[in-house]
């Protein structure tokens, strides 16, 4: 099956011409011990193959069993499998609050929840889709498959990823719980001061919501550091800057715009946090501060973030047209680059949420310009994607079907946000169920009909078995009818007056029944998704069996095992074209003599792809979960009193130095 | 035809209601000029949606044979679709430079402030709206709470403030929002051409009773409404039936008076609803219960009953101190 | 794969593999932008910088917002900041000689270089709490007070998580496990200290230059 390498053969791949930088460790002139040749005893996976190579890189990289070796893992795939179930998770108790809600609006001055328990349930129900789901998912995707797509082995900082996923569950599991005791946050998704202060909001509820951003703040960061650092140094050599997957480049640009858009919430956040426990007057005009800045910070995160929410999705959306219209992306270069437009443009929106704040007239119509200047790299996208649909022969199954979904709602949706950019417009339909209907267009059109079709779509190779289709269309068909009929009449009952975050309304005001459809549709989507849970836990069990590439696709993720083993590929691939495995038919051209009883992967060069050193990758280790535990304490002591930052410090920096001490000579990591 | 069609899909809901709070059913010139707009964006954005989805549903026509090779282009293919992408993405530029522009000179003119013929001060409240008529002469400043009568046809400047979180004044048949935030003072105008109630509603999320915080704007021909004014600024007129006196005497004796004022009685808080002419408001409660004697006995005896959270206290009353009391205040014109 | 066959294969095997390069003879880690920790670290900077920008940002919002600055409070004393400054500058060059030594991975200098800068970083908090004292100020006095206990709370945050690092670190290259990647881990120590630098210098200027210019 293999055969030894001759320097000829590397010739023999004409699309190469250097896989390798040869250049030293250390720095030049130094002695260093990195430049040591290997250990001659070491088993390297030039000297086996076949069976017994997948077996004993199996067993280097493979999870330890029991309830310690769970939580020690540093597996991506096992991390990021948790991810995407937690993330589902929070998205089906998010869906539960949103039916509470709609069972309440369906008919006026209704006594089935009261205004408590409705301000809370909104804030849950916002809070949950945003940052526990629509945020987590795109990064529990990327933690899945950008190692696999880029070729290699783990994620980059494996422990620090494992980490995260902790503090992320932890603080959606602390949010909940709360509100389980009835302290659940009831201010709403984006706790504007001063109804947030310390002065109208006493007790703990606007505090936990507060520090849940904390949470996902240090998760998210997290997370899309690791995911930076693999796409730039973890590539499978030979994969240069045009070769990246589109999907990889949208989860890429999606992580530099969490690095610099965090920031800002966790500086609202931590202001809201101090103003309340500590004393500050940052927020309190009384005493020289401003209650708008925080509105400032809030979106200079918050527009940000909803594009943080769609940018994963025009990664599945585009990796799924590719496979679906059975042929190459049209415009590569043009999708790169609308991405990292859209990226940049992101951060010049945030005023267009503050409209009616009473800013200057001329600011605000520079947001304006900016907001619907942004149709540009959408538009691009969109239309490059029909392009490719156009020149290719589309196979119509279930992941195509949402992804043509995605189209109809999504630039519905974007077209409703053109007119939502429009300051005098805007001073309409601000705060009522126009925009209601506005973010639920782009957020499910643009991110929950492309997750299902992603999940369809890569089922098979995180379970080994195929969906069941028949039950996929059912599911399309309801999914599209519900959704539509749950918040179309929303534009018009905003148009109607109808504010939005009321748990009740007059009779007299006549949008009961506009209000009543929109619930009837909602409890058929909510019906959909039962119906995709069945499809999802049946095949699981009894599905189809999948090959490594049931869908015939291009990327790199579909030569390994379906679902992957631990190392992912027994041999790093050396990638060629941009859709390596329909370039190489027959054979996977890949890289040999990394160790098969020590974590090693190739690094490789920042653009163009050489491999450059063979460095290894931690071990499993428990101390990022302790870590996460201790963090944890130290946060939730702290919304109670501020001398948990004391006691809290020293068992955060013991597991903090319990993890970064090494153990052996070879295993290493910051 | 788009627009034809939106039109008919709207009038099937808005057929049977009033519309007394509705961004379509515009009553001033600055709502009026909102909904104009309002349909030339649906009609843009409508097409440039038929055309986008056209596309679509052309493209998922299968083009390439069944063995193709999904690297292989064809330079002709792609240069045409090259250039149709270009042409559309030309179109959108063009498009939303429009949309833009149209946007800037609707919005220069519209908050471009008349000289007004009143000046109101709004101070939003949790849950209710404070209203004081501003005037240069100081025997026409009163102060009111959730009804604003306005004169047909002239331009009255709205002051906003806030007492504690930020409110949202709106009052769609008339023009667009504006935010009431603590610390600072927004302006909006706003013009009636004809007249009619029209709701308003606090539109930004302000606590627990965030949706009752409703408000009238009455808009009446210009004598109505000096009577009206002239009314308001006088004080409380004394009961003068036996059951009527019994209810001031109630009034006057519980806590009602430290947050309340009745201009003419000892009766002068602050921190509440000005109720020296509450019977002559529609509504008590922030536009959450017609006025009428029962209601009124209803709020007081349970206000967290009708609207919970309130910061009205429930104050004990005796059985036969709840009527007087009721109908002395409904009698206060 | 002529057709486009979209029926699952079960019986579909993994590709077979075809050598084409061998990476046996590459090192193991290098300094600098070769290595992945470098891109963390820098990655993390810059969060953490804009962490930085967004508190500057409020701190001139305010000021813009109020007009008169200091809010009824008289600038805060400049000697303790100052003398700071200096040895934080100072500080840069043992930490130059760290960054070189560790790359030239001199077990000995390494080790003495960490000693001076954990020292050097007590020595800074110190100065740091008597700073504190001179700033006329509290945080819940007025919303100015608030500000500069936010930009100076958030650098001594910093100088503190890296004070640990360092310490940790130095123990470290005490131990056995002073060797190999160990030294490129000094280097990324060292960049990190240089953020800390580089930070303090406009939160210098801003903290206590601008209220007497304004
Ligand atoms: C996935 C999430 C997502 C996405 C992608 C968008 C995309 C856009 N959004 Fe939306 N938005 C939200 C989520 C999102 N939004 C949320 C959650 C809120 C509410 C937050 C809250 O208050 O709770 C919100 C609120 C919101 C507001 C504030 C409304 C208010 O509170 O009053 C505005 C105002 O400008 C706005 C505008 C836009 C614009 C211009 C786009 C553009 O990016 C859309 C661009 C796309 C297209 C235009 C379609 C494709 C393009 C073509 C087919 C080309 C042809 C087009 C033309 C010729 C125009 N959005
Ligand atoms: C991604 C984000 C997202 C999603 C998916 C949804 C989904 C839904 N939302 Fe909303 N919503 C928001 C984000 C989102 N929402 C935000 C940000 C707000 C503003 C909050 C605020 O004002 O603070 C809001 C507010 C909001 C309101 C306004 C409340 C008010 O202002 O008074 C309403 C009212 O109808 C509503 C309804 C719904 C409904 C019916 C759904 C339905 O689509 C729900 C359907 C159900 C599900 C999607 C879950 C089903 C899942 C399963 C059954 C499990 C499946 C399991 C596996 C796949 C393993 N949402
Ligand atoms: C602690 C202060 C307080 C006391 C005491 C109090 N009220 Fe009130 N009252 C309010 C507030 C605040 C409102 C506005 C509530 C709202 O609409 O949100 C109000 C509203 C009302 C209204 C409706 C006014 C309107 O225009 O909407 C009436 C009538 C009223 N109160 C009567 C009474 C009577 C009678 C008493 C004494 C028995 C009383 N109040 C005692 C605070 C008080
Ligand atoms: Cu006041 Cu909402
Ligand atoms: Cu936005």
């Amino acid at each position: 099956m293999t055969k030894a390498i001759t320097p000829h053969e590397l010739d023999a791949v004409p699309e190469v011409t250097r896989l390798a930088t040869g250049e030293r460790g250390g720095v030049s002139g130094a002695r260093s011990e990195a430049d040591y040749s290997p250990d001659p005893k070491e088993l390297r996976d030039d000297q086996v193959d076949g069976p017994e190579l997948t077996a004993r890189l199996a067993k280097t990289w493979g999870t330890q069993k029991g309830l310690i070796g769970a939580l020690s893992t540093v597996d991506h795939k096992v991390i990021g499998r948790r991810y995407i179930i937690t993330a589902l998770f929070f998205l089906f108790l998010g869906g539960l609050s949103a039916v509470a809600m709609r069972l309440q609006l369906a008919r006026p001055e209704s006594s089935l929840i009261g205004p408590d328990l409705y301000n809370q349930l909104f804030t849950m129900h916002g809070t949950t889709m945003m940052f526990l789901f629509g945020v987590p998912i795109g990064e529990a995707f990327a933690v899945y498959l950008v190692p696999l797509m880029v070729g290699t082995r783990n994620i980059a900082f494996p422990r620090l990823n494992a980490f995260s996923y902790y503090v992320y569950l932890f603080g959606g599991l602390m949010i909940w719980l709360a509100f389980m005791l009835n302290i659940g946050p009831d201010v709403g998704w984006f706790a504007y001061v001063p109804l947030s202060g310390p002065e109208f909001s006493p007790g703990k509820r606007a505090d936990i919501w507060a520090q849940m951003i904390t949470f996902t703040e240090v998760a998210g960061i997290s997370v899309a550091i690791s995911v930076i650092v693999t796409v730039f140094k973890l590539r499978a050599p030979g994969m240069t800057l045009d070769r990246i997957p589109l999907f990889v480049w949208a989860e890429l640009i999606n992580s530099f715009v969490i690095i610099f858009a965090m920031p800002a919430v966790v500086t609202a956040s931590a202001l809201l946090l101090m103003d309340r426990l500590v004393g500050t007057h940052i927020f309190n005009p009384a005493e020289g501060g401003d209650a708008l800045l925080y509105q400032h910070l809030f979106w200079f995160f918050g527009h940000p973030e909803v594009y943080i929410i769609f940018l994963p999705a025009t990664g599945w959306v585009s990796a799924i047209v590719v496979t679906f219209a059975r042929r190459q992306a049209f415009g590569y270069i043009a999708l790169v680059l609308s991405l990292i437009a859209t990226g940049f443009l992101s951060f010049g929106l945030w005023v267009h949420h503050m409209f009616t704040t009473g800013l200057p007239q001329l600011g605000a119509s520079f947001f304006t310009a900016s907001s619907m200047l942004i149709a540009i790299p959408n538009g691009i996208q969109i239309f490059c994607w029909i392009a490719t649909l156009w020149d290719g022969r589309p196979v119509f199954r279930t992941p195509l079907l949402f992804v043509i979904g995605f189209f109809f709602i999504f630039v519905a949706g974007g077209l409703s946000g053109i007119m939502l950019a429009s300051v005098p417009l805007d001073a309409q339909v601000h705060d009522t169920f126009f925009v209601v209907a506005h973010f639920h267009y782009v957020l499910i059109g643009g991110n929950v009909f492309p997750l299902i079709g992603a999940i369809y779509y890569w089922f098979p190779k995180f379970t080994g078995r195929m969906m069941n289709e028949r039950l996929g269309k059912w599911h399309f068909g309801l999914a599209f009818i519900g959704f539509n009929v749950a918040f179309f009449p929303m534009h018009i009952t905003g148009l109607m007056g109808m504010p939005r975050r009321v748990y009740t309304y007059l009779p007299e005001m006549g949008w009961g029944n506009l209000n009543m459809i929109s619930t009837i549709g909602a409890a058929v989507f909510f019906g959909s998704f039962l119906l995709f849970l069945y499809n999802i836990v049946t095949s699981a069990r009894r599905g189809p069996l999948a090959g490594p590439n049931p869908w015939n696709a291009g990327t790199l993720e579909w030569a390994s095992a379906s679902p992957p083993m631990p190392q992912n590929f027994d041999r790093i691939p050396i990638v060629t074209n941009r859709e390596p495995l329909w370039a190489h038919r027959d054979s996977l051209p890949v890289a040999a003599g990394l160790s098969v009883e020590n974590r090693e992967q190739i690094v490789s060069t920042v653009t163009a792809g050489r491999a450059d050193l063979r460095e290894s990758t931690p071990e499993p280790s428990i101390w990022p979960f302790l870590s996460a535990v201790a963090i944890t304490i130290l946060f939730v002591g702290s919304m109670f009193t501020p001398w948990a930052l004391v006691w809290g410090t020293p068992p955060l920096a013991l597991a903090l130095i319990g993890w970064f001490w090494p153990k052996a000579g070879t295993e290493d990591e910051r | 035809m788009k627009r034809a069609f939106s039109i008919l899909l709207l009038s099937l809901p808005l057929a049977g209601c009033q519309g007394w709070q509705s961004a379509l059913d515009a009553q001033g010139p600055s709502a009026q000029a909102l909904a104009e707009m309002f349909w030339i964006f649906v009609a843009v954005l409508g097409i440039v949606w038929v055309l986008t989805m056209t596309a679509l549903l052309l493209a998922l026509r299968r083009r390439r044979p069944a063995d193709a090779d999904p690297l292989s282009t064809d330079p002709g293919t792609e240069r045409r679709m090259t250039i149709t992408v270009s042409v559309a993405v030309a179109l959108t530029l063009v498009t939303v430079i429009a949309l833009t522009g149209l946007s800037y000179a609707a919005q220069k003119v519209l908050f471009s402030h008349k000289d007004g013929a009143l000046t109101l001060l709004v101070t939003g409240q949790q849950w209710w709206w404070k209203i004081t008529y501003e005037n240069e002469q100081p025997n026409l400043v009163f102060t009111t709470a959730n009804e604003i009568h306005i004169p047909v046809g002239k331009p009255v400047l709205i002051k906003l403030e806030s007492a504690d979180v930020i409110h949202s004044f709106w009052v769609p048949n008339l023009t667009g929002k504006m935010d009431a935030i603590p610390g600072r003072q927004n302006q909006l105008q706003i013009q009636a051409d004809r007249p009619g109630i029209y709701r308003a509603q606090c539109a930004e999320f302000c606590g627990l009773q965030h949706a009752h915080m409703g408000m009238l704007v009455v808009a009446e021909p210009k004598e109505d409404f000096e009577r009206w004014r002239n009314h308001q600024v006088s004080s409380a007129i004394p009961p003068n039936d036996p059951e009527r006196q019994r209810g001031m005497e109630v009034f006057l004796s519980k806590p009602c008076i430290m947050c309340h004022q009745v201009r003419g009685t000892d009766a002068g808080g602050k921190v509440a609803p000005d109720l020296t002419h509450v019977g002559s408001r529609r509504y008590i409660g922030a536009g959450t219960l017609e006025t009428t004697r029962g209601n009124i006995a209803a709020w007081i005896i349970d206000p967290h009953g009708i609207k919970p959270g309130v910061n009205m206290p429930t104050i004990q009353l005796e059985p036969d101190e709840v009527q007087p009391l009721a109908s002395y205040l409904e009698g206060l014109k | 794969m002529t057709k486009a066959s979209f029926q699952p294969q079960d019986s579909e095997e993994l590709l077979p593999h075809r050598i084409v390069l061998n990476v046996r003879s590459m090192p193991s880690y290098a300094y600098g932008h070769r290595s992945p920790i470098w891109w963390g670290t820098v990655a993390f900077a810059a969060a953490e910088g804009m962490g930085f920008a967004m508190a500057i940002g409020v701190y001139f919002y305010l000021v813009f917002i109020n007009g008169n600055w200091p809010l009824s409070a008289p600038p805060p004393d400049l000697f303790w900041p100052s003398l700071f400054t200096v040895v934080l500058l100072v500080s840069a060059w043992p930490n130059a000689r760290a960054k070189r030594d560790g790359e030239q991975e001199n077990l000995s200098a390494t080790r003495r270089n960490l000693v001076i800068m954990s020292l050097a970083g007590i020595v800074l908090l110190v100065i740091r709490i008597m700073e504190f004292n001179g700033l006329h100020v509290r945080w819940d006095q007025n919303a100015y007070g608030s500000a500069v206990w936010l930009l100076l709370g958030l650098h001594t945050l910093h100088l503190l998580t890296d004070l640990g690092d360092t310490v940790v670190l130095t123990v470290l290259m005490f131990t056995r496990h002073g060797h190999g990647k160990r030294f490129s881990d000094v280097g990324d120590n060292a960049f990190y200290w240089y953020f800390v630098v580089a930070s303090w210098l406009p939160i210098y200027l801003i903290l206590y230059w601008f209220p007497r210019w304004w």
